[in-house]
């Protein structure tokens, strides 16, 4: 069970973000939880500054931009 | 060089759609063409060379840069990246977090944060393309003039005072914490890594703006077609003390981005209405968003966002005013 979070003020980018990876991990039937981070005080913690970025297992792998369909795929198959 | 767009509206407009030239419909779709192919042609070739050159820059090298450096500079590179470093606007919350987290002062921060949205690549490709140098430069020097006397204003007022708690916090352990090594290494771009960089910025801001540059020289176009030659020179143009401040208070509640807002300055200036104000209803619509500052509540107490509010209502107003008694002269 991989814990996904995705960092983000709300934009459209993050929105999109989110349904990607859900996408991504409905497709390759992988467990996940994900987890939409809207608190900016909760942001700063991961020292992230351009969103939206995403988190795994509690490390920042992606940041400032929606991420690429094969990025997605690496990080929930690893 | 731009007469190949002049010659695909008018064979457009006029031969295949059979519109006359004399009557206001031709007259505006001409221009509607002209400009839209125009500006579409610009952004997509000059948004991916900029993106190539500045592929490498982004908000944390940025800060790193910032962190620790002299106040009397500070405000001036802030106010420069800011005009330079690509940031959605959806990320300033963050931008500030980790700028005031790194021990930046809050009026440095903010002279990054007011220059950005007034001043980007898109933005000073148009003008060029639109108004000429000499009103680019001009609007280049108004805008980071504001960014720059901005942030030394709330730096004076020491509106740090003002934020929210947990970002005071974070901004006193920044500056207690005066160790540079965390600085992130930056990797080494390739060519290739350079291109698809510029390739997905291409795509990323001309799918953002060309829905902009519709509306925008939409409206232009209605304006150019529309409104009778020499009305609002005759009802505006000669520069009354009011014009400035409505112009500005009419600026707030539209919120567009620098890009819709061009096309219209455009046809603004041509029919007569004075540089100062165009400027000062331009800048203002750009840059003092309600959108923005709810964003900004999350950051700061509601004294500071009513200050920076009427600081900029007013330095619009101002800037509208000098410009407006000084262009005669120019």
């Amino acid at each position: 069970m991989k814990n996904i979070k995705v960092l983000g003020s709300g934009c459209a980018k993050c929105q999109k973000t989110a349904e990607l990876i859900q996408r991504i991990a409905d497709e390759k039937n992988v467990q996940i939880v994900l987890e939409k981070v809207t608190d900016p005080m909760q942001i700063m913690t991961y020292n992230v500054m351009s969103t939206p970025a995403v988190v795994m297992d509690e490390s920042v792998v992606h940041k400032g931009s929606i991420p690429k369909t094969t990025d997605v795929e690496e990080w929930l198959t690893e | 060089m731009f007469q190949i767009f002049t010659d695909f509206a008018s064979w457009l407009i006029y031969d295949l759609c059979g519109i006359s030239a004399d009557t206001k419909l031709g007259d505006a779709l001409h221009f509607f063409v002209e400009d839209v192919s125009k500006i579409f042609f610009l952004l997509i070739v000059m948004i991916y060379l900029i993106a190539l050159v500045r592929a490498s820059l982004n908000v944390e090298r940025v800060r790193d840069f910032l962190a620790g450096k002299h106040r009397g500079v500070g405000y001036i590179m802030g106010s420069g990246f800011g005009a330079i470093t690509p940031f959605c606007s959806c990320s300033s919350i963050p931008v500030f977090l980790g700028f005031t987290s790194a021990g930046i002062p809050v009026g440095i921060t903010m002279s990054f944060l007011i220059t950005s949205p007034l001043i980007n690549e898109v933005a000073v490709l148009l003008l060029m393309s639109l108004l000429g140098w000499k009103f680019t430069l001009l609007y280049i020097i108004v805008g980071m003039s504001v960014g720059v006397l901005g942030g030394l204003f709330l730096d004076a007022i020491k509106a740090e005072r003002w934020l929210q708690s947990f970002a005071a916090e974070a901004l006193q352990r920044g500056q207690a914490n005066t160790t540079e090594g965390e600085a992130e290494q930056q990797p080494v771009l390739s060519v290739k890594e350079r291109h698809a960089f510029a390739k997905d910025e291409t795509f990323d801001i001309f799918g953002r703006v060309w829905k902009w540059v519709i509306i925008g020289v939409g409206l232009g176009a209605a304006l150019h077609g529309f409104v009778p030659d020499g009305w609002i020179e005759a009802n505006l143009g000669d520069g009354e003390w009011w014009s400035v401040p409505s112009a500005v208070l009419l600026g707030i509640p539209l919120y567009s981005n620098a890009t819709g807002v061009i096309p219209i300055m455009e046809s603004l200036i041509t029919q007569g209405l004075p540089v100062g104000t165009t400027l000062a209803f331009c800048m203002s619509t750009v840059a003092a968003s309600f959108p923005e500052f709810i964003l900004l509540k999350q950051v700061m107490q509601w004294r500071l966002l009513a200050t920076l509010f009427v600081l900029l209502l007013v330095a619009f107003t101002v800037i509208g005013w000098v410009l407006n008694i000084v262009t005669p002269f120019l």
